[in-house]
């Protein structure tokens, strides 16, 4: 095993995974949404023949498509930087873990490739129906993909469905079906997919309320104003619902990801949830753990959030790290046990390989013994301080509030929208058409958010409980992800800058001059 | 059905599927070799507008079958992906950033407002044909060669040299399949262009290619090929798993499979009949059918003969007993399992590829074609 844990390198490679994935987030949900909105404008053309539906939802996917070549080129990156940066863990998981981006190729990527060829280059040369059903294809082969990578992060959210085997030093998948239908995985799957619907349809609603301030292409702007309106209010109900599930989920199998998302440091019965809150430093040795300045409280609603109950017991962070019991009656032990476990777990599996080596097969037998008892805990016993477990604090809190209060802020924006498109005021409504496309770099906010919350609140763990991230890394030299970190800033940036330019000289083109 | 086979025959399975997505990514890779003639077939710009128009509906599938190839070996062979990615860092970043600025090129290249200029992304577009295929040859070429690394008792591996696998192009041999791979991309570009594209100029500039690029293909495959059969490889005792030297190990393998030596020549003859049919035959277009199916018969039997008849597909200069095999590299009897199910799919996928490519592409490109068209890379 690795002795020497170089912090550095364990950082620089998390910096350089989070700028990644964040690069590539920036992307993919609007593609996940905007396949949607595509689709439901060309079946309105399908049915009423239109031609003014044909451009609008030519206009759409020609966004769609300078965006799709983009999440394109930032998703090859991550696929293969779990072996390039992770490959520790990618051997530890790697049984369980590669299934689902193998499946996610042949399922879900050729899906979309091929029949976003027949989306884009088909129009004159296959039937109306193959076209309309092709874009359908599209639509659902990208939430196809999104299913597959995140049934794999669900998976190390929270390990479900695999044994580990001391031979192969590995965890081992021994149900499939668990993995797949993990509630962690399934909660993941329908909040991301529904929150970049919501997306999409900032997006269309933001773009369209431009035209209808410059009073241009208003027909066009305003039949797509009300496909995403609806799209978008259904996609925004929705998130919130599964939002509340998935923050349910969590504080049954990341209790100390809620603690941190939440702020709550000392849990109660009958806990409060903090609705807006200020932290400052706390001015004691751990800073991690900052004291509110500032914060407003409503009692009991953290319990029933959390339970269903509003004195129901909800733990916070220094209750999980002197262990507690939780509101079913288990027994959660204390950090300083869970390490010791830990530790054991470790122990055991040299002793196991140490006596296999010298064909002793009762102190393997013992060996196995032992390491069963205590791999529910393996990942804490790479650490020293129970305070090294909890996740950066003020971080997921605010990254948090800010999601959730923008997924409220979305509702209301919707409803506004489809308001003013009912009493036909939306035109004259300046101020509306100007929120409108203010709200659209929120809407990113707020996506990214999401993943800061997921990703950074489950640190020290790359798997929970099982696998920290300083154990996960390479072994390479700090020096070369650095360059590489900058290497993908750079690279990324410059296409983004390019992306971007491009997509509002096209929108300044608007909708009738075909696609270039 | 697949839960009664031997973790063995699985493994085996398995790595039948892997030679088969990456031979056919070889032979996807015409888009890469096409990228690297865009000026030297296309004059004019509408001649280059319409070249890369054609090779702009084809780069997805290369691509994707990259991404899934590394997929699929992640699922089946984790030990490799962790090995080899996490210790040939640099071989594989290049690699990558090789395709990360193909995916945009295509797209933003004819884009009005594009920032960095229509050359920028014609520039992106040579880088990856040229790397891109010179890199991948090299390093799959490491499967015979041997590659520098370390795996503990914990299956953590460890990379011997700084280099980060850049080390490989220092042995020719590896980089002659480099080369290899270029060429024969270069080849089966052009016969692409032959084939889809309906322009006088550009069939008769594709058809010189075939020899400019043809014949450096046919000398640095054979110095490949000859210094194959002739080297020593790297053989597993089945009960032992100890690997140790054998002289002529490839040769041996070749012939312990005949079948496969049988798909090898096939493979060759296949090649060299599309080039020459299409460079002799004046209006000849189905060159790329043979050439690209030759290449499939030949790159899967070169995986084949890494893998199969007790030989170490990935073995390790550094310490022979770190080497990978199908057996100790592989994911667990259950998993393979699981995922053999998952690849009964791949048919129905083909399938589907076959039928939609027929619908779009039943007419050539044309000049009048893209001068209508109104989504243009
Ligand atoms: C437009 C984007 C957006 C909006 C408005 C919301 N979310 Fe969200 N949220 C995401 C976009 C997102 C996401 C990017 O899709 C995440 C990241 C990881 C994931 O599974 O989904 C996420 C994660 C995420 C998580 C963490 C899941 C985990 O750690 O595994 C929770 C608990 C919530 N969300 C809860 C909510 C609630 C209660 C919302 C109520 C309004 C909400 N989100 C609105
Ligand atoms: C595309 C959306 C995603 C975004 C924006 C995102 C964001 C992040 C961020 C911000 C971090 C850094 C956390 C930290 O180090 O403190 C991170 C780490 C990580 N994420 Fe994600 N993530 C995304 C999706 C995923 C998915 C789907 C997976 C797995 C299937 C994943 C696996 C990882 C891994 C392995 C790390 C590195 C270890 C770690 O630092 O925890 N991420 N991600
Ligand atoms: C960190 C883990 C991730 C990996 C390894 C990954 C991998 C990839 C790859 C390789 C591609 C290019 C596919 C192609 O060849 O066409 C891609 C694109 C895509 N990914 Fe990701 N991805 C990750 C995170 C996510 C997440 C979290 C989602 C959705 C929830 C997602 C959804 C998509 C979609 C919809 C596309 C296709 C459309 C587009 O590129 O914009 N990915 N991803």
């Amino acid at each position: 095993m690795i002795e020497n844990f170089d912090l550095s390198l364990v950082d620089w490679s998390r910096a350089q995974f989070a700028l990644t994935a964040m690069y590539h987030w920036i992307f993919v949900p609007l593609t996940l949404g905007m396949a949607f909105i595509i689709a439901i404008m060309e079946t309105i053309y399908v049915k009423t023949n239109d031609p003014v539906w044909k451009e609008t939802t030519k206009f759409w996917m020609t966004l769609f498509g300078i965006n799709f070549a983009i999440g394109v080129a930032t998703g090859i990156i991550l696929e293969f930087e779990f072996g390039t940066n992770w490959s520790n863990y990618s051997w530890f998981v790697g049984d369980i873990f590669g299934a689902p981006l193998a499946i996610e190729g042949i399922m879900a990527f050729f899906m979309e490739s091929t029949f976003i060829a027949v989306m884009f280059f088909g129009w004159n040369k296959v039937s109306k129906r193959f076209h309309l059903i092709s874009t359908w294809l599209v639509a659902v082969g990208s939430s196809l993909s999104a299913l597959w990578i995140l049934v794999a992060n669900g998976w190390m959210q929270n390990p479900v469905g695999m044994r580990f085997n001391p031979d192969t030093a590995r965890n081992e998948m021994d149900n499939f079906w668990d993995v797949l239908f993990s509630p962690t995985g399934v909660n993941k799957f329908l909040h991301t997919i529904s929150s970049s619907y919501t997306l999409a349809a900032v997006f269309v609603i933001g773009v369209s309320s431009w035209y209808l301030l410059k009073k241009t292409n208003v027909k066009f702007a305003k039949k797509s104003i009300v496909v995403a309106a609806v799209f978008g209010l259904l996609s925004s109900l929705f998130t919130v619902l599964t939002g509340d599930n998935s923050a349910r989920e969590i504080v049954r199998d990341q209790p100390m990801k809620f603690a941190a998302v939440e702020g709550l440091y000392d849990g109660s019965e009958g806990a409060g949830l903090i609705a807006l809150g200020i932290m400052s430093s706390s001015g004691d040795e751990n800073d991690n753990m900052k004291d509110f300045s500032f914060k407003i409280e409503i009692p009991n609603m953290l319990s029933y959030m959390a339970y269903m109950e509003a004195d129901a017991f909800v733990p916070g962070v220094n209750d999980i790290i002197k262990g507690y019991t939780d509101n079913d009656g288990e027994v959660h032990p204390p950090a300083k046990v869970k390490m010791d476990m830990g530790r054991k777990a470790i122990a055991a599996l040299k002793a196991y390989k140490l006596a296999k080596k010298t064909n002793d097969e009762l102190g393997q037998k013992e060996a196995q013994k032992e390491l069963e008892a205590n791999f529910k805990y393996f990942g804490y016993g790479y650490f020293n301080d129970p305070y090294d477990t909890v996740p950066p604090i003020s971080m997921s809190f605010y990254s948090f509030h800010i999601m959730v209060g923008l997924g409220m802020y979305f509702i209301l924006l919707f409803v506004l929208c489809l308001v003013y498109i009912y009493k036909e005021s939306l035109v004259n409504k300046k101020w509306f058409l100007r929120l409108a496309i203010w709200s659209i770099p929120l809407a990113y906010i707020a996506s990214e958010c999401g993943w800061i919350v997921a990703e950074m609140g489950r640190q020290p763990w790359v798997i929970q409980d099982l696998m920290p991230t300083l154990a996960a890394v390479s072994n390479i030299d700090v020096m070369s992800v650095k360059i590489t970190f900058f290497l993908f800033l750079f690279v990324f940036t410059g296409l983004l800058i390019a992306e971007i330019r491009i997509m509002l000289k096209q929108i300044k083109v608007g909708p009738n001059h075909g696609g270039n | 059905m697949f839960e009664n086979l031997s973790h063995l025959a699985l493994q085996q399975y398995w790595w039948v599927i892997d030679s088969l997505l990456g031979s056919i990514l070889v032979f996807l890779m015409f888009v890469q070799g096409g990228q690297t003639l865009i000026y030297r077939i296309g004059k004019s710009e509408l001649e280059r507008t319409m070249v890369i128009n054609a090779l702009g509906r084809k780069w997805e599938f290369t691509f994707t079958t990259l991404v899934t190839f590394g997929g699929a070996m992640f699922a089946s062979f984790p030990l490799f992906y962790s090995t080899s990615f996490g210790g040939a860092y640099w071989v594989w970043m290049a690699i990558l950033f090789c395709f990360i600025i193909q995916a945009v090129a295509y797209e933003f290249r004819s884009k009005p407002n594009n920032v960095w200029g229509a050359k920028t992304f014609e520039a992106f577009l040579f880088i990856n044909g040229l790397l891109g295929t010179i890199l991948i040859g090299t390093a799959v070429a490491t499967f015979f060669n041997g590659a520098e690394f370390f795996v503990n008792d914990w299956n953590q591996s460890r990379w011997a040299n700084p280099y980060g696998g850049l080390e490989a192009v220092l042995n020719w041999h590896n980089l002659a399949l480099g080369l290899t791979v270029f060429f024969l991309a270069r080849v089966l570009g052009s016969l692409y262009f032959m084939n889809s594209i309906d322009d006088d100029n550009i069939f008769s500039r594709s058809k010189k290619q075939l020899l400019i690029s043809g014949i450096p293909f046919l000398l640095v495959f054979l110095a490949f090929t000859i210094r194959l059969l002739l080297m020593d490889g790297f053989a597993v005792d089945q009960e032992t798993g100890i690997v140790s030297m054998e002289t002529y190990k490839y040769l041996h393998n070749f012939l312990a499979m005949p079948l496969i030596a049988v798909f090898f020549l096939l493979g060759v003859v296949g090649v060299l009949f599309g080039v020459v049919k299409s460079y002799l035959l004046k209006k000849y277009t189905k060159g790329i059918w043979f050439t690209g199916g030759g290449t499939v018969l030949v790159v899967f039997s070169l995986f084949i003969l890494a893998g199969f008849n007790n030989t170490s597909f990935y073995p390790s200069l550094a310490d022979l007993q770190s080497s990978l095999t199908i057996q100790n590299a592989s994911s667990s009897h259950y998993t393979l399992t699981a995922m053999s199910y998952v690849s009964l799919m791949v048919p129905f996928v083909m399938t589907y590829i076959v039928w939609t490519w027929r619908a779009i592409n039943n007419k050539k490109i044309d000049a009048e074609e893209i001068n209508a068209e109104d989504h243009l890379y």
